[in-house]
């Protein structure tokens, strides 16, 4: 399971300032598990943000957001909705919204913060990778993580090091940044880069017992934890 | 207030050089040799922190036994090998030694140098170790602390890439530097007048001082290399035929012709140079002659 965890009210406002509306994004897998997404979300969301005076355009819940080739196929079912955004707030963990990127020619904003994907569950089967950096940067950086694609998981820009588009550690391997800067500059975005805090806040790579505790399939709570747990309950009854 | 930071303030053309410490405890030359060639021609010389990921000694350590003989050192940092503990206590153990000047770079990789099995830590980078500066000088450290004794004359400084394609990634990331409080500029070796010009063209409007980097080409095989391995960094071939054709002994007069030929163009352009001489030291007083420096 990956496990993540849901923004702050603030932050997701502060991630969405410049953007009148948005057409949310959920994954219907490790989030749900992990109760920092689903439908469940999705209704919170749809609810908050008008509040907010920001308007949500439409919403769909994909099962593996992880999956590119799914959430394709998937989207191009709300095209006409996709069109009249301007962004896509995407409810899952990094991966997910990674692939959701490059899928959308409109920025994506991570609705979670992403602290592990140790035990990963989900299909995971492309190049985005997540460290579980629990700071999710992808709204900054054009959906483009920068603590996975950067050999030095850099936060405030490229090093010195980028020649002809690669990375100084791999003569084969793409510079994260300059990724970043290619997507940020085609959409208009590069100021994204003087708003990203400098300083990495480490503590939030660590899962919190209470997070280890509710990180399970909802199915696999009731099935084989709760049920053996009642009827032994019973049983000394 | 160092006499780099007097230099700069006063507006007048600043050359700093660069010295590499050894690996081993033997200083003899880099200390009677490559920084005496050059201590009375600069205002004050870099000491690198482990180059190019190969292991050496500190650069803290040289630059106090600089400031020891009156010199002016400036203390490159880079974000490799200490977090942001380690970094901010040697900050302060360099202030209380005598030196101000910092530099703060982000460091090559581990996997370039001596020791590619080693953790890179980068807990900071070259913009969050210059917010470590600035927070120091105004007396609080990363974490919010005060600090007993307030480091307040320590002038940070940075780099930039002016041949790196893209160069609007440098510019943006030169201002958010500066923002962060870099007070000086040393740029990455630089050839072409012309991608010089047109870089501080657009540098210029931050009113940073700027010093161009030198990287001084001794053969025609190290200007290929430099071409082929260092990023940002191209060597027209105006300057790699001269010093292909010249003789062997002929090719140090050469090399210093074409340097000073570069450095008289780049001059009016920009506010000082680093010079890094790699071992050249001992033509520094004379390229710094041809051109009345
Ligand atoms: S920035 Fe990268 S590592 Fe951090 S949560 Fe987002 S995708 Fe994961
Ligand atoms: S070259 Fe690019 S990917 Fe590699 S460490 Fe530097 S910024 Fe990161």
């Amino acid at each position: 399971m990956v496990v993540s965890v849901p923004k702050p009210a603030e932050e997701l406002l502060e991630m969405l300032d410049g953007y009148k509306n948005m057409f949310i994004v959920a994954c219907g897998g490790c989030p749900v598990g992990c109760d920092s997404g689903g439908m469940k979300r999705v209704d919170e969301l749809t609810e908050f943000f008008p509040q907010n005076g920001k308007e949500v355009t439409g919403n769909v819940l994909i099962d593996f957001l992880c999956n590119k080739a799914l959430v394709g196929s998937k989207l191009i079912y709300h095209l006409k909705k996709l069109k009249k955004s301007q962004a896509v707030l995407v409810v899952s963990c990094g991966i997910g919204v990674q692939a959701t990127g490059k899928m959308v020619d409109i920025p994506v904003v991570p609705a979670n913060d992403t602290l592990s994907s140790q035990g990963m569950q989900g299909l995971w089967p492309s190049s985005e990778r997540c460290a579980g950096c629990g700071t999710c940067y992808l709204a900054f950086t054009g959906g483009i993580c920068p603590i996975t694609s950067c050999s030095k998981s850099l936060i405030n820009g490229m090093c010195g090091g980028q020649h002809d588009g690669k990375c100084e550690v791999e003569t084969e391997r793409d510079c994260g940044w300059n990724l970043i800067y290619l997507r940020l500059k085609e959409v208009g975005k590069l100021d994204n880069l003087k708003k990203i805090p400098h300083l990495r806040d480490f503590r939030k790579m660590d899962v919190s017992d209470k997070e280890r505790h509710t990180t399970r399939w909802a199915l696999e709570k009731e099935v084989i934890y709760e049920a053996p747990k009642q009827s032994s309950e019973k049983e000394e009854a | 207030m160092s006499r780099l930071q007097e230099s700069l303030e006063q507006g007048k053309f600043t050359i700093t050089g660069e010295v590499g410490p050894p690996k081993g405890v033997d200083l003899h030359h880099c200390m009677d040799e490559e920084v005496s060639y050059i201590k009375d021609r600069v205002v004050a010389i870099n000491v690198t922190d482990n180059q190019s990921s190969v292991m050496r000694i500190s650069s803290l350590s040289i630059c106090a036994l600089l400031a020891q003989q009156g010199l002016e050192p400036i203390l490159q940092i880079t974000c490799r090998d200490r977090n942001r503990l380690g970094i901010q206590g040697d900050i302060l153990g360099a202030y209380v030694l005598g030196i101000r000047n910092i530099l703060a770079l982000t460091g090559d990789h581990n996997t370039a140098g001596d020791h590619p099995d080693s953790k890179p830590v980068y807990d900071l980078d070259s913009v969050s170790l210059l917010t470590a500066l600035t927070s120091l000088k105004n007396g609080k450290d990363l974490a919010g602390e005060e600090l007993n004794g307030i480091p307040e004359d320590i002038i940070p400084g940075a780099i930039v890439t002016p041949g790196a394609d893209p160069v609007e990634m440098q510019l943006i990331k030169m201002e958010i530097k500066i923002e962060a409080g870099a007070r000086f500029f040393q740029t990455q070796a630089i050839y072409d007048p012309k991608v010089f010009e047109s870089f501080m063209n657009k540098a210029s409007r931050y009113k940073v001082p700027v010093l161009c980097g030198i990287v001084i080409i001794k053969s025609a095989g190290m200007a290929k290399y430099m071409n082929n391995f260092v990023p940002g960094v191209q060597v027209p071939d105006t300057m790699i035929t001269p010093l292909k054709e010249a003789s062997k002994e002929d090719r140090p007069k050469k090399s210093i012709e074409l340097m000073a030929e570069f450095i008289k163009e780049v001059k009016p352009m920009c506010q000082g140079l680093h010079i890094m001489a790699m071992g050249w030291e001992r033509y520094v007083p004379e390229l710094l002659d041809i051109c009345d420096l």
